[in-house]
């Protein structure tokens, strides 16, 4: 252990944490010699990198694959407007050895899959999930109890946060509760949206990620009782908390990894394909006066974000206004990505026979990129 | 009166509303109670088989009502419940 000795610097950088009585240089010296591996370096990636950095977790490994957009910074507070465009694990490396340059970082500038899970999680002691996803929430979660490691778990949808710690080793040797015995089963897609999709207060994931950084803290020191076995809620627009308790369930079997794709339903099935036309066409049809009509089909809050002057219809209300859609001319439908217009012509189509509706390739995403980069993304 | 907290998933079916009173005796009364007031969110809650939902736990105060009497755990006037949606941002 001589390697972790604290140096006379790194004794003055962490002289709160050793005044502390209950951690003292024994605790500091375990930071200082854990490796934590915290997937997903955005809204809760970003407190907990930053606070377990600036405490001297040794080593810390950040899978993330993304670049930071500007719609990032209004919560991911370890970037700023010139790091918009840039690789968020490089960027998040660079702002954390400044901040602290006795640890190490390591990038793995990837996204965190069935392939590559268990082999980033063994090179670690303790995994902070900081993902946006199901899918990857549960492959964290297996990939943890397969290799034996504790997952500090923290999630948040628009003023609620949830943290607790999953697979938690106590004094006897026995882990405890994860992920699936709380949750067996996700829910089915749509229902609980993402942050993009539903939003979410962009402080909350530094009210949360402070404390999923705190846990990890916790865990690697041995100091306070970590919360393992209970779940915290917290609801912002309220301010109430409470902690529930989290049981093992013993029908909880977790063997080998699977297709999380499938397991939570959101696996793309054969669609019919749709007519397309891209963002450089649409300019075209303006340019020769061609006519036609545009629909937006996201929702009111998304069009008041930006829009392409189209007439909004949400998706989940098109059908019942196809009355307001030519059938004669041709007819541009949009979104944000092009998915949910797909979806929408082809239930425009089943339902009422339209031949004339094309999807507008990328969305707005793609006119603000190719033919308006002024115009807001999100 | 009892108190059912809404989690924000499901509050799109409760008109934005963050709790529901009710005098149900039981979990399964509570929850008839909330999904004949709120029926759109009764499929959402509720399997084919009127059961809770997989993806869905119920809590009584601090305790999984699935390590007590399930649906047929007792509900006293002041008691919380709380409905646990799994959420996934980060």
């Amino acid at each position: 252990m001589s390697e972790y000795k604290l140096s006379p610097e790194e004794k003055a950088r962490y002289a709160r944490h050793i005044a502390i009585p209950e951690f003292g240089v024994a605790a500091q010296e375990k930071l200082k010699a854990a490796k934590v591996l915290v997937i997903g370096s955005g809204g809760l990636g970003s407190p907990v990198l930053l606070y377990l950095a600036a405490a001297g977790v040794g080593h810390i490994g950040i899978v993330d694959f993304d670049v930071v957009d500007d719609s990032n910074l209004q919560r991911q507070v370890l970037f700023t407007v010139e790091d918009v465009g840039k690789s968020k694990a490089e960027t998040a490396r660079k702002k954390l050895l400044a901040l602290n340059p006795h640890i190490k970082i390591t990038v793995h500038n990837t996204a965190f899959t069935v392939a590559n899970a268990l082999d980033l999680v063994e090179q670690y002691d303790v995994v902070a999930d900081g993902t946006d996803n199901f899918p990857t929430r549960y492959l964290v979660n297996d990939a943890c109890v397969l290799k034996d490691k504790v997952n500090v778990y923290a999630s948040i949808f628009r003023f609620e946060g949830q943290v607790s710690v999953f697979n938690y080793k106590n004094e006897e040797g026995s882990r405890g509760p994860n992920y699936r015995d709380l949750f067996p089963s996700p829910p089915p897609p749509g229902l609980v949206p993402n942050c993009a999709e539903g939003g979410v207060l962009g402080v909350l994931p530094g009210i949360i990620g402070s404390m999923q950084a705190s846990e990890v803290i916790k865990v690697i020191t041995g100091v306070g009782e970590p919360l393992a076995g209970r779940l915290f809620l917290f609801d912002a627009a309220s301010f109430e908390t409470r902690i529930l308790k989290v049981n093992k369930n013993p029908k909880t079997k977790i063997t080998e990894l699977i297709n999380y794709e499938l397991f939570c339903g959101i696996v793309k099935k054969e669609e019919t394909p749709v007519k397309e036309v891209t963002v450089q066409e649409l300019e075209n049809w303006k340019s020769q006066s061609e006519e036609f009509q545009i629909i937006d089909v996201r929702e009111p809050y998304e069009y008041d974000i930006v829009n392409l002057g189209a007439e909004l219809i949400p998706l989940k209300t098109i059908l019942e206004n196809a009355n307001r859609i030519d059938k004669e001319k041709k007819v541009i439908i949009h979104c944000r990505s092009g998915k949910r217009s797909a979806d929408a012509i082809r239930d425009l189509e089943k339902a009422f026979g339209f031949e004339n509706l094309y999807n507008l390739k990328g969305g707005v995403l793609a006119y603000a990129k190719e033919i308006n980069p002024a115009l807001p993304t999100y | 009166m009892a108190r059912i907290i809404i989690p924000t998933p499901l509050r799109k079916f409760t008109n934005n509303q963050s709790s529901f009173e009710t005098q149900a005796s039981d979990i399964q009364g509570a929850i008839e109670d909330l999904t004949t007031t709120h029926s759109d969110l009764a499929k959402h809650l509720l399997d084919d088989h009127n059961q809770i939902r997989s993806f869905i736990r119920i809590y009584l105060g601090e305790e999984d009502i699935n390590v007590l009497q399930k649906e047929k755990t007792s509900v006293s006037p002041d008691a919380t419940i709380s409905i646990i949606p799994a959420i996934a941002g980060g």
